[in-house]
């Protein structure tokens, strides 16, 4: 069972758009999985045309965000409008975009100019945007924005939940611990954190390089419910995002991923952190991806 | 000049609903009157700096304006990646408060004396500089501030002082005179301008009389360039409470640089030393040669 809701009540589509449709007035019905599986295809693409970086953090988070963005996360509040995501982990720039591109936020054929010289597509997400309010490119600036936005939501009386969506390499920054810390200490339980737990950092594992473990134990102890799924499970990410919760507490969802899922030589590979496709390896990849 | 920040910040706030003040829990026996009016509005965001500008980012993004304040470089060098990144790039209504501009917590040492925030805070495009010498400018620098919106930092000495001047309030962004009608400019800015006008009265009046002085609030590229094509100096004699380099006298560098006028420019301002003797500020400014006796020898040296 994928999860799939409507967003927009003027287009109502579960198809993926064709390559050149784009939808100015509204967010596609989209379907999770549909939408991640066209996210990583489309990912791949874009990451191989710009020579860029970063495509196996892209393919870690695609599943994490495909279900925040066909989650009709807003309508429990009786709200249309996209959730707010705030990819703190910046550099997976590619998988957001595919993910917008996917729902209709922004045109898919921006998605070709990715990277490219004056593009609107650049290599860490930019404010400006459709559906990108901040920009992001240093790690640990996410959760301390979101969580001003979380605040400024629970003191106008707000609903609106604010989902930052940060790395695990990422908990190394200070600003983490201190926001961690704010969170709690202001009842911010509209703010909702998700951890790309995919184990890798950009020279080794995140173990050798700074163990988090446990990461649960942690931020449970600085105040936080905590819970732990299946970074690529749809239906386990989502139940985990609707249920309703009487906690005054803020939330972090720690999602165990693999970096680089879903193209079997670029998993689990610090290696794929920088590394861009070549054409054969390219190739390779959407073969891969297009099996299903 | 912190009381009189929340002073005015308290009045601004009865009329303006979307106000904040984000502390760096410092603030004691200063921030009350605002934390008791507005307990909602007021957030202590702890030691973290860091996280509190990126705070303020984010509240301000929701349609709010938000004053960060902290002492000495906390505000600014522990957050900078924060200012530029979150708050300029962003052109947010964030105002970035630093209270203990200069050597005002002298006897605390070195770690908390502000004497290269001007230099740091000019280096990022987007913010709107204010160094307010004295209550008005101080409280014209925050309307103003208000008025146009966008990033600002505003450097506040510690203590209160009378006003200089008794001339009405004009355009803040312009620089404000101070004393003399002579035609060699002595550009000054903040708490410092008290031993300005001091030195310059100790000065030989065939000097003096040589001489206009004035207090420049604001550390705008595009006000101070007018001004100074207005003026036509040969000379430009600058003093602050601030390294020699990057701070008000750079900045004029930079405008008679670029505008092409034959002047001079003398900057008065801290050596390049980290290690000076400690005390109270009037002590550490004498070290430096920043006492009115020190400025006046210096202006009293170009004209030998």
């Amino acid at each position: 069972m994928s999860l799939s809701l409507s967003r927009c009540e003027k287009t109502r589509s579960n198809r993926i758009p064709a390559v050149g449709q784009t939808n100015s007035i509204g967010m596609f019905y989209m379907d999770s999985k549909e939408l991640a599986k066209f996210a990583r295809r489309k990912l791949l693409e874009m990451v191989y045309r710009a020579r860029a970086a970063h495509v196996a953090s892209s393919l870690s988070v695609v599943d994490i965000l495909a279900v925040l963005y066909a989650e009709n996360l807003s309508d429990e509040f009786g709200d249309s409008s996209p959730p707010s995501v705030i990819l703190s982990k910046g550099h997976a720039a590619a998988a957001l975009y595919s993910v917008l591109a996917g729902v209709g936020v922004i045109p898919i054929s921006w998605l070709e100019d990715y990277c490219a010289d004056g593009a609107q597509l650049t290599g860490h997400v930019t404010a400006g945007i459709p559906g990108v309010d901040f920009s992001t490119g240093s790690l640990g600036h996410g959760l301390p924005f979101g969580l001003g936005v979380a605040l400024a939501r629970k003191l106008s009386g707000d609903n609106r939940r604010v989902f930052v969506v940060m790395s695990d390499g990422e908990l190394n920054e200070g600003t983490t611990w201190e926001s961690a810390l704010q969170a709690s200490q202001f009842s911010l339980s509209n703010l909702v954190v998700l951890i790309d737990r995919n184990g890798l950092q950009s020279l080794d594992s995140t173990e050798n390089t700074l163990a988090l473990e446990p990461i649960d134990k942690k931020w449970r102890s600085f105040g936080w419910d905590t819970y732990q799924v299946d970074g690529h499970n749809h239906e386990a990410m989502g139940e985990q995002l609707m249920k309703r919760r009487e906690s005054q507490s803020p939330q972090v969802i720690i999602c165990s991923t693999v970096k680089g899922k879903g193209v079997s030589f670029m998993e689990d590979s610090v290696l794929w952190h920088y590394r861009s496709p070549n054409e054969s390896e390219f190739r390779e990849a959407i073969r891969e991806l297009s099996v299903e | 000049m912190r009381e009189i920040f929340i002073d005015e910040l308290v009045q601004l706030s009865r009329q303006e609903t979307n106000l904040f003040l984000c502390v760096g829990d410092l603030g004691f026996g200063v921030i009350e009157p605002f934390a008791e009016e507005f307990p909602e509005r007021f957030i202590n965001a702890g030691v973290a700096e860091q996280s509190m500008s990126s705070l303020a980012a984010g509240l301000a993004s929701e349609g709010n304006t938000v004053f960060t304040y902290s002492i000495a470089n906390f505000p600014t060098f522990r957050a900078l990646e924060q200012i530029r990144n979150d708050i300029a790039y962003h052109r947010f209504n964030v105002v970035i408060v630093a209270v203990g501009a200069g050597v005002a917590y002298g006897s605390l040492g070195y770690s908390h004396h502000a004497i290269e925030d001007l230099a740091v805070m000019r280096a990022i495009p987007g913010i709107g500089i204010y160094s307010p010498s004295n209550e008005r400018e101080l409280r014209a620098s925050m309307r103003r501030i208000l008025r146009e919106g966008g990033p600002a930092y505003l450097r506040l000495g510690k203590a209160t002082h009378t006003p200089s001047t008794e001339h009405e309030e004009t355009d803040i962004t312009l620089p404000r005179h101070l004393r003399g009608l002579g035609e060699k400019l002595v550009l000054t800015t903040g708490e410092i301008c008290d031993n300005v006008l001091a030195a310059v009265a100790e000065l030989p009046k065939s000097i003096s009389e040589q001489l206009s002085v004035f207090s420049v609030p604001y550390l705008g590229y595009d006000a101070l360039f007018s001004f100074l094509i207005r003026r036509n100096p040969d000379l430009v004699i600058t003093i602050e409470e601030h390294r020699r380099s990057g701070g008000l006298g750079s900045l004029l560098l930079e405008i008679v640089s670029d505008s092409g006028i034959p002047a001079r420019v003398e900057r008065l301002g801290f050596p390049e030393v980290t290690r000076y003797k400690i005390g109270s500020r009037d002590f550490i400014l004498g070290q430096v040669g920043l006492h009115p006796q020190g400025i006046s020898s210096k202006i009293e040296a170009l004209f030998v």
